[in-house]
């Protein structure tokens, strides 16, 4: 798709990511979330700002993305399901999450707000990229093929009506930010 | 097309005005703590929830930073090793250019330092107060190769996975992707396994 847009389509779409990165880094900064020290609290289960930060953020975004897809305004982009690689892929970027202290985008915030350390975070981040890209074949040839359910979204395994779905998902997380809100 | 444009700097200007002008109102603090987040997550979290929509509508991508990190690896692979890294077949779906996310990447860097710089946040340190209470004052090198291998395994874990905690966590989970809701559990699993026996 990126060949057949037009050159000045594709800094058009760089400089909307620019404002839509600085944003994005502005928020995660304000939110606290750049912050080691918070971010190793959630996997402590000490500090329950990043869930609230998660969930909040699923709440909005689920309800408007669905409510303007509804009216024909954007296009999902549903994650595929490959059940073998999201949980393999998961447990090993778990474990480097809480060696490293950031994830990649917040080690990047936290870069932003002068903590040298997550620099070699975001070395890392690009040195992991490019092993993985040396058994990317092989990868998707084994792993990749486990479990793979393909563009699986819980409203199709769910028997009832999308709006009933998110409802639910909705009612469901403002549950559990009430409850987390208490502790 | 110059219509488009209009209506995403005016969204944008508004924004902009308004999230600041919302936490002035959340938040009754002046000067943040150091430490403490200067605004209340769940209006952070309601902001990117915001934000999701708006890159839907504009850009028609959902937000995601670790393949950013994946296209740069490519880019440096091919001035330092070209032939190879054209061969491997990760670049070839993933073509190593500077995109969308690469630039969301790099924005995030300048906002944060926007909003550190603003509320009096830069913090200018090599070692976390957690890291530093529980290894020393004196580990730095521990903590540089711990970060550096820590980030090495993230970003193999999300090429795997399929996404990171923005593209999983965040735009995965909230388009109800099933896929995404098992990584983002898996995510901090791993994460507690490790962090748990580490700190206490």
């Amino acid at each position: 798709m990126a060949e057949t847009q037009s050159k000045q389509q594709q800094s058009n779409q760089r400089l909307q990511g620019l404002v839509f990165g600085i944003a994005f880094g502005f928020l995660l900064q304000k939110g606290g979330v750049a912050q080691y020290d918070i971010l190793l609290g959630s996997l402590l289960l000490e500090d329950f700002t990043v869930f609230k930060v998660m969930l909040s953020a699923i709440l909005v975004g689920m309800t408007g993305i669905f409510t303007m897809h509804h009216f024909g305004w954007v296009k999902l982009h549903p994650k595929p399901t490959q059940l073998g690689a999201n949980i393999i892929g998961g447990l090993v970027f778990g474990v480097g999450f809480a060696l490293s202290g950031y994830c990649p985008g917040t080690g990047a915030a936290a870069v932003g707000q002068g903590n040298y350390d997550a620099l070699f975070a975001m070395f890392g981040l690009v040195a992991g990229s490019y092993l993985y890209a040396e058994v990317s074949g092989f990868m998707s040839r084994t792993v990749g093929t486990w479990g793979d359910w393909g563009k699986l979204m819980i409203s199709d395994i769910v028997p009832a009506p999308r709006p009933v779905v998110i409802a639910s998902v909705a009612a469901l997380i403002g549950v559990v930010l009430v409850l987390l809100d208490r502790m | 097309m110059q219509r488009s444009w209009l209506r995403f700097w005016s969204v944008t200007a508004a924004l902009a005005a308004a999230i600041p002008a919302a936490a002035s109102g959340v938040e009754l603090e002046v000067v943040p703590l150091r430490g403490e987040p200067a605004w209340s997550p769940y209006l952070v979290g309601a902001a990117i929830g915001v934000l999701s929509m708006l890159t839907f509508y504009f850009s028609d991508k959902p937000i995601g930073v670790s393949t950013a990190y994946a296209r740069v690896a490519g880019m440096l692979g091919k001035l330092l090793a070209p032939r190879h890294t054209e061969s491997l077949e990760y670049f070839k779906e993933t073509r190593p250019v500077v995109e969308w996310e690469v630039m969301v990447l790099a924005g995030v860097l300048v906002g944060a330092f926007f909003a550190a710089s603003g509320g009096g946040q830069l913090t200018g340190e090599w070692l976390p107060p957690l890291w530093e209470v529980r290894f020393g004052a004196d580990s730095h090198w521990l903590r540089i190769a711990t970060a550096f291998g820590g980030g090495a395994l993230m970003a193999f874990g999300a090429r795997l996975a399929g996404g990171c905690t923005s593209g999983h966590g965040i735009s995965g989970t909230l388009q109800l992707s099933v896929g995404s809701w098992v990584a983002v559990a898996c995510f901090f699993l791993g994460g507690m396994a490790v962090a748990m026996p580490l700190f206490r």
